[in-house]
Formats: C-alpha cells, structure tokens, sequence
C-alpha cells in the first residue's frame, strides 16, 4: 500500500511501499534522459505512421505515403531473382538438351529448376519421388513406354499422351480384344499366360503353349516376338519386371481384354521451353535416363 | 549489500499526494567531472587499458600464412565465404556453436573472477569502462582537471571554449572512427580495406558498420559513460549474486574511519576516525559515488578510490587502506578485532572454476579432436526403392563430404553387407562394384550415387549394410545405412 513506503535508512530514499518476501525496492528517480529517448522513440513512430501502411480504417487502412505493400516487395525480389538467373535461362534456351548436360554448372542449374517445376506440375501424377503408381508412370526405373533418351523425353513432355487438343500428342492404339470381341475369354487367359510366361509368371503351361499363337498373330506387331516393346509406337516390354498396371493374371487379362489407357497433358504452351528443357534434363537424370 | 539488515519503519506516516510531491518522478543527469590520480590501482588500470586498446586495434593487422589462394590475416571472420579464422583454426558455420562454448567459457570465467576479487571486469576490462576512460583522458588532457573543467562547463561561452569543446569532441569522433574502422578490419583484409578506404571504393554495408560503431563509440564512451553502469548494463544488477562475504570488494573500513570529521595538522586522532571527509573519495571516482555509504550498484570497483584515500592519509601520517580492497567479512573481523582471512577456495568459487573447466575442457577437447573431413550420406527416402526392368533393386544415395582441408582427397568407395551391389555414380554413368569420390578442397561435395542388387539376394525388406570409404594411406571411413526393397 501505499502508505507503507518507507524511508530506507542508508540512502534516504523511499521505496516503492510493495515487499516480496521479505524484499522491498527503492523507489528512486529515473534518469531524464529515459525520458527524452522515449519521446524521440514516440516522434520516430509518427513519422512511420505517415510514411509505411499503418491503421486499419474502416475500408481498408492507411496505405502511407511512400506506398510500400509487401507483395510490391516481393514481386521485386522475384524479378532480381530472375535477372540473376537471366544468363543461365539464355544458354539454357540456345543450348540443346546434349550440351545442357555436358556442361555441369549448367547441368546443376537445369537439375534445381526442374525440380522445382516437377514438384509443382508432375508430382500430382507421377508422385512427389517420380516413383508414379498404378497408370502412372515411374520415371525413376529404367523401362519407357515412349523412349528415355533426351530428346524422347522432351517429346513426350510437348505433347503429351492421348491429349486430344495437341495434334502430335503421342497414342499408343491397343485394340480391346474383349470389349470388341476380337479375342474370346478362353483365348484371352492362354495368351495372358503366354504373355506371364516372358517373366517365369505362367503357371499353366499347356495355356502358355496356346497362347503363343494367337500371341504371334495379335501381338507380335507393336510387341514384338520376345515382347521386348517398341518405344516408337508406345508398346511396353512385356518381358521385364516392371508391369504398369500390375503382375497377376487377372490384371494382365483385364488389360488384354480392355486397356486402361492414360492421358497426359501436353506442356508446350502451358510452360515455356526452358522449363521443358530443364524439365526433360532432370527426369533424365532421375536414373532411368538412357 | 550493506550491513543494515531492514529500514525501520517511518514514524509519521504521509500521505500519498504529500510523498509524490516530495519525489521527482525525473531527475536531471548531476555530471560527474573525476580527478586525476596516481597510484597502485590507477597503474593497474592504465595496463588494463593499454593492453586491452592494444590487443583490440593491432590484432587485425597480425598476419598468418595460410598457403596461396587463402587470407593471410591472423584473426578474420570471412562473412563473404563462411569461414572464420583464428591463427590455425579455421571454423565453419556448422561450427558456430564453439562461439556459444565462447560465451559460455565467458560466462564462467566472469563469475568466477567477480567471486573472487569483486568488479576487476567493471572497473578494469570491460570495453565500456576502457573507452570512457580513455575519453576522460583526452578530456582531462584538453580542458583540464575537475576543478578547471567544472569551471570551463560554468563558464560563459567564448572562443577559448568553443576550441576546447571542439577539439575535445574532434579528438573524440577520430578515436571512435579509428574504434569502428578496427571493428571493420575484424571482417575484412585490414591492409586491402585501409586501401579501399583511402582510394574511396568500399561498399555500403563497410560505410554504414563503420558509422555505426563510430556512433556508438562516441555516444557510449563519450557522453553516456556511467550511464552504461548505471542504468544501461545487466552486470551491476546482478552482481549481488555473485559476492559473497569472502570476495575482494572496495571496502570503506568504517570502523577505523567512523566517527568522521574535519582535521586540523597537529590535532590528535584519538577519539574520532581516520576519515577527514576530504571527500577525494568521491572526486575520483568515475561514477561519482560516495564509497563510504557501503558497496553499491554504481560501484565499479576501479579502485581508484583507494589510490585517493591512500594519498591523504601519506600526508596526514596515517596509515594506508581506510578505504582497502578487502571481503566484507575480513571488515567485520576487523572490527571485532579478530584476525582477517583469505578464504579464496570456497564451494562458489569451486564450482565455477569446475564449471568453466568442464566447458573449457569440452570446447578444447572439441576443437583439438575436429576432423578435417566429414561425410554425411543421405539416403533417398521418395521413393524408397526403384524396382529395374531387370528385377534389380535400387536405392539411391547422396554423399556429401565436407573437406575442410586444402587439398583434394580421393576415395574408392566400396560396400560391405550386400550380396554383389552394383553403384552408378551420376556423372560418370558407370555401373562398377567400386567407385571413385573425389573431395574438392575447402568444399562441400555432393555426389548421387545409386546402389542396385538382385532381388532375390535380400532376405528382408530393410537391409542393414555398411559404406566403406577407403583412402590411401590413411585409415578407412565406414558409413552404416540400410538398403530398402519390397516387403518381403
């Protein structure tokens, strides 16, 4: 309370009239010259209050006289960002996609930026690890249904997979031997054997043997006779260890009989050729690049 | 701490509006003009002083060979390439925490040194208190001692002090530049800078740092002084807890100075103190204190004081240490008539100085034991396995080998743990069982590395295995990770 301050004996001072345990405090004078640097703290704020963003008004707030907005701010680190990069964006665009990945500070530069376009455009579909699912391609493994050279890649990336506004987008034309009767349900299980026979799968052999003809008059074309694929009409290789849609009898049969056939988009004009380019050089470095 | 134990309690009460008009809420700076002294603590001061200004302007200039291509300063932190540099050590940002093992050791050592002999930091080491004094100097040198320049303050203003205060201030703003400039130098190549400077070519950030030192060094050693001490730093408020009755503190002997008063020469000192009340005491001191009210916060513990005290009591024929650099409990024994001690090694004292060792020996340890090579392997975890055409499994990894020496170092690196791997080095594109890394000097390497077995040799989905990475002539670094495949 206030009516206990007390005078303490050595200095002469009064103290504040609180205790904590047993503490009391001196209520001395403050210095003035606290004082004057609050009031310069406080005249500084003023001049904040007219020049920067300040109170929230009824429609908005008060937008200061120097007109500072954090979105201006950024916009402007962006574009110094960019002017940094203005140099490797150029020889990006003059190079081709062979000497891109000749030159390893250039190399390094094409690898950041397409991964950074990766996580934002292909990760939806091919996962955020390009490891794909089910329909969706891995593009870290060492099988290409359309080629994983560079320049396949950067085909692939312009046009896309069965995108119907894109005029060389890349179809790869399976006939649906079931739905439209082609091949009967029996025929479908022999070749389907035949087919898991390429990989030790097949586990009936007489169907396997059966299977091989119709294999050799249906399939041969676009898969050729050991079904090693062709990458040039989009046929897959059905004679290794990675199956897109799955590795058991009835996935492969339902594949036969109707295919499930994926669509990509195609990216020229939705970005521009040097992120393509940067784009292609990464997913070729992801492993499978051949 | 004093020795009166509580207040007693006031015998007429006032009323509040009564004691508000009694106290200022504000007072008003009372300047403090110190005498000029010589003596054993004020010699000492001045060696603190100088060995301190010393150290702090000369040490950039200390060159120390490196090899070509490197900074040939002694003490440099390179903000520009992240090194920091003293004399053989070279630390890299991943290393910062040695500066909190620094502080730490600072730390520790302050308290044991204030437990000990009291303020020698305050009132000896401590920047604030080396620079104010060293403004003080010039001002004593330029307008005079106390009583000439209390004078000079009173005065009207003339030409006679307009050039004073001018030089004085002149003299002031070149030793803070020289101050901001040294501070600079720690950052950058003293001999380049000083020519960039002289040839007017530094960038902003050298002006604006400068300038900004420059300015705190005037403002603070300059016009601030006891400021600091008083109200602006921690230490004083927290010094209580570091005394206790066995430190060695500037002590007023009260009992041989009280009853205090006035002396004629020739009067006897028989039934009054030694103490004359020359008030010396409080002439030379920088914070302007009266030691003879006790120890309190605005003492610094300079000690010069003592030196005052010392000095009128040769002349009076009395004997020296009225005012003496003593433990409050040696001034209670004193008074007693009992014997005084020295109680140097006591459990404080004892467990600061194990602290501190225990930091000291940890940071030593840590700095004598550092490797100059460190490699980190990164294993991909997105996806976790890539399954091959030809059934292969394959993990991927990135290595990332700091080598903080300034020679390149070369390792084959083979695995140990997995049945036939097979490693793709992206860069080389070769399919080997042994790669060769190369480290590049002072760098931070990355290097992907891709690792690929048959499927049929892994016996669980998560295979425990080690890199080895091998180097001429010196021992082998071995790296544990796991290789991941399908659930088996």
């Amino acid at each position: 309370m206030a009516t206990d301050r007390e005078k303490d004996a050595v200095t002469g001072t009064e103290t504040t009239g609180h205790e904590w345990d047993g503490i009391r405090e001196l209520d001395n004078p403050l210095p003035k010259w606290w004082l004057y640097v609050m009031y310069a703290c406080i005249l500084w704020s003023v001049g904040y209050y007219f020049l920067y963003p300040a109170i929230p008004w009824l429609d908005g707030h008060t937008k200061g006289t120097l007109g500072y907005t954090e979105r201006t701010r950024l916009v402007e680190d962006i574009a110094e960002a960019r002017a940094a990069q203005a140099s490797y964006f150029k020889q990006i665009e003059t190079s081709s996609l062979a000497e891109i990945r000749a030159n390893q500070n250039l190399l390094d530069f094409a690898n950041a930026g397409g991964r950074a376009s990766f996580a934002e455009n292909c990760a939806p579909c091919h996962g955020s690890g390009a490891a794909g699912g089910p329909g969706y391609p891995n593009l870290a493994d060492d099988d290409w249904l359309w080629g994983g050279k560079l320049e396949n890649i950067y085909a692939t990336l312009r046009h896309g997979v069965r995108w119907p506004q894109d005029e060389d987008t890349r179809v790869s034309d399976m006939p649906r031997f079931g739905e439209e009767e082609l091949l009967t349900k029996a025929q479908i299980s022999d070749v389907t054997e035949y087919v898991l026979s390429f990989t030790d799968k097949s586990e009936d052999a007489a169907a396997a043997g059966r299977g091989k003809a119709i294999y050799a008059e249906q399939c041969v074309a676009c898969h050729g006779p050991t079904g090693d694929g062709n990458m040039e009409v989009g046929a897959p290789r059905l004679n290794d260890a990675i199956w897109f849609y799955g590795d058991d009898k009835a996935t492969v049969a339902a594949q036969i009989a109707g295919p499930q056939q994926g669509v990509m988009p195609s990216w020229q004009g939705r970005l521009d050729d040097v992120t393509l380019k940067m784009l292609t050089v990464y997913v070729h470095s992801l492993g499978g690049g051949q | 701490m004093n020795d009166t134990v509580s207040p007693p309690p006031v015998e007429d009460a006032k009323s509040v509006r009564e004691l508000r008009e009694e106290l200022p809420l504000y007072v008003a700076r009372v300047k403090v003009y110190p005498k000029r002294i010589k003596g054993f603590f004020r010699r000492w001061k001045w060696t603190a002083l100088t060995v301190c200004l010393s150290v702090y302007y000369l040490a950039p200039w200390l060159r120390w060979d490196r090899g070509p291509g490197q900074p040939d300063q002694a003490f440099l932190i390179d903000m520009g390439s992240r090194r920091a540099y003293f004399l053989w050590i070279e630390i890299w940002p991943q290393e910062v925490y040695y500066l909190a093992g620094l502080l730490m050791i600072g730390a520790f050592g302050l308290f044991l040194v204030t437990s000990l002999f009291g303020r020698v930091w305050c009132g000896h080491f401590c920047p604030q208190t080396v620079w104010t004094d060293l403004f003080m100097a010039v001002e004593r040198f330029v307008e005079g001692d106390r009583g000439a320049r209390i004078r000079l303050d009173k005065a009207a203003w003339s030409a006679r002090k307009v050039a004073k205060k001018a030089t004085k201030h002149a003299i002031w703003i070149a030793i803070s530049v020289a101050t901001g400039g040294a501070w600079i130098m720690y950052f950058n190549d003293a001999p380049t800078l000083i020519l960039d400077i002289l040839h007017l070519e530094v960038p902003l950030a050298v002006v604006f740092f400068i300038g900004l030192f420059s300015a705190t060094t005037y403002l603070l050693g300059g016009l601030a002084r006891e400021q600091v001490c008083t109200y602006m730093c921690p230490w004083p408020r927290f010094q209580a807890a570091m005394f206790d009755e066995d430190s060695l503190i500037v002590t007023y002997q009260k009992w041989r100075g009280e009853p205090r008063g006035a002396y004629r020469k020739g009067e006897s000192f028989e039934d009054r103190g030694d103490c004359v009340d020359c008030k010396q005491c409080i002439a030379v001191c920088p914070t302007g204190i009266d030691i003879r009210d006790g120890n309190q916060l605005e003492c610094i513990g300079c000690a010069l004081c003592i030196d005052a005290c010392n000095e009128v009591m040769d002349r009076i024929g009395r004997p020296r240490n009225l005012i003496d650099y003593t433990t409050t409990q040696n001034l209670v024994a004193r008074e007693r008539g009992e014997a005084p001690r020295l109680h140097l090694i006591r459990p404080r004292t004892l467990i600061y100085f194990l602290l501190l060792s225990i930091v000291g020996g940890v940071i030593f340890y840590g700095l004598a034991t550092r490797d100059d090579l460190e490699i980190n392997i990164l294993r991909d975890r997105n996806p976790l396995f890539v399954t091959l055409s030809d059934g292969s499994v394959r993990n991927g990894y990135t290595f990332k080998i700091l080598n903080k020496d300034h020679d390149a170092r070369i390792f084959s690196l083979a695995i140990e743990g997995l049945q036939l791997p097979q490693m793709r080095l992206v860069g080389n594109d070769q399919t080997k069982a042994v790669q060769t890394l190369i480290a590049a000097p002072d760098h931070v390497s990355t290097y992907r590395v891709y690792v690929s077995v048959e499927r049929d040799t892994l016996k669980t989905d998560a295979t425990d295995f080690e890199f080895r990475l091998i180097e001429s002539g010196k021992p082998e670094h071995r790296h544990g990770s796991v290789f991941r495949g399908p659930k088996k």
